[in-house]
């Protein structure tokens, strides 16, 4: 029997980062406040007391740079764990990790042990430029693996299995998950593997695939279908990239109707290749014709209702459900 | 290349100066022949920043390289036959001739990569010589650039994080006048070398036409990092001989400026260092040598798209 804590999202994350550090002396941490502070959040707490200085450095807000450092340090033989602490300061970085990086084994045919954390504002009041969400972005690029844990359970295993990956790969945290509980097997030997989605709920008359804050949203949303007598099967791809199609297929095979639920807008998204992948691989089984469930093509505000407002809600999930099957 | 070299002897300077001449020289006849399947940027006349740096170099040393940088990679110990290869697209090459002479790398010889980003080898090497100093290895990492990359974000944070930390990491501006198609006057304010005293480390300058003076300095560079002293911004004021790129006329350039560095070019005056006839016998070893590459290369089959992942 694993032995389970019901440990917070940003607990997994530091369990993961401790557990890593001990078991291999290779693994260091960089980026703004991780140090001395234990991060602006608190996620990597006791992380510097523990391993020291040496390998858990305080950068100055050099976002290129401190990408940089995961690519070089990387390159001679280390297993860099980077932190760019938010998803939208990456924007800073992205030559380092979209033309550097991501290119390091097609240059050279050498692995890259690199993790990039960074974290997305969903779900805070931190207004448009700090509440982005680009998974999309980087997952259209060759090279990465890109994932996105919506609980504290997958945020550990999915950053333990990115340290140890050979290939760079970018872990986007989430804020307004940051102190959501799941039970988490303590165990050091604990993984999530990289590319392979959880079915979260089972169902046979719809298929929900929802990433991040959606998912929880999600799962509530089929409870309350299945008291309208609609079974929703629930699905959390976990990486984006490479996206765990064949659960998705066949899930949508079985059910023949999809809806996919983001924090992120539609145009141009991960919902949008989602579609596309039932609208290639299941057509002739689909009975519905999917639905995505986005935030709206703006930016994102800062206050809370407004937040809200501009993203899906169990309300929202809960109708399409019901619409999609009627 | 040995370890711990302290000056090479003239021979091997004046062998190493003419390789990367002659390797250019021959892969532009190869590019006017229609054979080289990428854009390729010459460093003629640039060859004593590359062969003065690497000669305080081992091979454990790591460096990072540029677009214009087959002259980099050849003084780190590049294998020629792998490189001629990759630039003349064969699935020989470096990494089967799909990437060519912009994406050269050879981790086995320190050579982490040419780049075809400007500026986006800064943070690398940072991160190199970071990797370096936490494995406790007394390695160093080197960083070549051109004066253009001096006015990217990438420098300023770059110099300023490994004096911060101290990083075992010589910076190599290879100052050749000119970025792309305008005057070095046009992109850089000030004076490089001078840039690295508001980071608290040192920075020279030197004549990249003599190629002792750019081994002294690089030297003195090394070895500062390699004892945890912290960085080095060094600034070898070279030349430009060629265009930005093959087939580019450099309308845009002074020729009795381009004379005047022809007269003291450093490929002539390593020649005349060593007696004659060592320096015939080198002549042709390297033409040997490259007109070896290119025959092994030009029998290989070409780049194949199932090299494509
Ligand atoms: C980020 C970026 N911007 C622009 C270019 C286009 N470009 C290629 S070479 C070059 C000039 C670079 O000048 P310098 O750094 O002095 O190097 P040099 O060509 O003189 O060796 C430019 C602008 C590029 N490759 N990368």
């Amino acid at each position: 029997m694993t032995t389970t804590r019901p440990l917070k999202f940003w607990q997994g994350v530091n369990q993961a980062l401790h557990q890593e550090m001990e078991r291999d002396e290779k693994v260091v941490l960089v980026g703004e406040d991780v140090g001395g502070p234990g991060g602006p959040y608190g996620v990597t707490r006791n992380l510097r007391a523990t391993f020291g200085p040496n390998r858990v450095r305080d950068t100055p807000i050099s976002e290129s740079t401190i990408a940089g450092l995961g690519v070089g340090a990387a390159a001679v033989g280390l297993r860099p764990v980077v932190e760019l602490m938010f998803f939208d300061f990456c924007m800073l970085a992205m030559d380092q990790i979209v033309n550097q990086a991501a290119k390091y084994r097609y240059f050279t045919g050498r692995s890259l042990p690199f993790t990039i954390r960074t974290m997305s504002g969903s779900g805070g009041s931190y207004g448009a430029q700090h509440c982005q969400s680009f998974e999309a972005w980087f997952a259209a690029v060759p090279g990465l693996t890109v994932v996105m844990p919506s609980n504290a359970r997958d945020a550990k295993g999915l950053l333990k299995s990115a340290i140890r990956s050979d290939d760079p790969t970018l872990v986007i945290e989430t804020f307004g998950l940051l102190t959501a509980r799941r039970d988490t097997p303590v165990d050091e030997d604990f993984l999530v593997p990289l590319g392979v989605a959880e079915t979260r709920r089972t169902g046979d008359d719809v298929t929900v695939v929802a990433t991040g804050r959606m998912v929880d949203r999600s799962l509530e949303a089929a409870e309350r279908a299945a008291a309208d007598g609609v079974s929703a099967e629930v699905i959390d791809p976990r990486t984006i990239a490479p996206l765990d199609r064949a659960t998705i297929v066949e899930s949508v095979s079985r059910t023949g109707r999809l809806v996919v639920v983001q924090e992120a807008p539609g145009p141009f998204s991960v919902a949008a290749e989602v579609c596309a992948l039932a609208v290639e691989e299941c057509f002739d089984r689909l009975r519905a014709a999917p639905v995505r469930l986005c935030a709206e093509f703006a930016n994102v505000p800062t206050p809370q209702e407004l937040v809200e407002a501009r993203v899906p809600g169990v309300d929202a999930i809960h109708a399409a459900l019901l619409t999609v099957t009627r | 290349m040995p370890d711990d070299v302290t000056s090479p002897p003239p021979a091997d300077l004046y062998r190493q100066l003419l390789l990367c001449r002659r390797f250019e020289e021959v892969v532009a006849e190869q590019y006017r022949e229609g054979r080289v399947p990428g854009p390729l940027h010459l460093a003629l006349g640039q060859e004593a920043t590359a062969v003065g740096v690497c000669a305080a170099l081992r091979r454990t040393d790591v460096i990072t390289s540029t677009h214009r940088g087959h002259h980099h990679c050849l003084a780190k110990g590049a294998d020629v036959d792998r490189m001629m290869a990759e630039l003349l697209g064969r699935r020989t090459g470096y990494s089967a001739g799909r990437n060519g002479s912009m994406h050269i790398a050879d981790p086995d010889v320190g050579l982490l990569g040419t780049n075809g980003i400007v500026g986006g080898g800064l943070p690398i090497a940072t991160g190199a010589a970071f990797g370096l100093q936490v494995q406790g290895r007394d390695d160093v990492a080197v960083c070549f650039f051109g004066e253009g990359a001096t006015a990217t974000g990438n420098f300023g944070e770059a110099l300023n994080l490994a004096a911060l930390w101290s990083l075992p990491v010589v910076f190599v501006c290879e100052n050749n006048r000119f970025a792309e198609l305008t005057p070095s006057s046009t992109h850089v304010a000030g004076e490089v070398w001078q840039r690295a005293e508001a980071y608290g480390f040192p920075g020279v300058r030197v004549d990249g036409s003599d190629v002792h003076a750019v081994a002294a300095a690089s030297h003195e560079a090394v070895a500062r990092a390699r004892a945890g002293d912290g960085p080095t911004l060094l600034e070898v004021m070279t030349y430009r001989l060629s265009g930005h790129y093959v087939g580019d006329p450099a309308t845009y350039r002074d020729e009795a400026e381009a004379q005047a560095w022809r007269d003291r070019d450093a490929v002539a005056r390593a020649r005349a260092d060593i007696a004659e006839s060592d320096a015939t016998a080198i002549d042709d070893e390297i033409s040997t040598l490259l007109a070896t590459a290119v025959e092994r290369a030009l029998a290989a089959p070409t780049a194949d798209p199932e090299d494509l992942g």
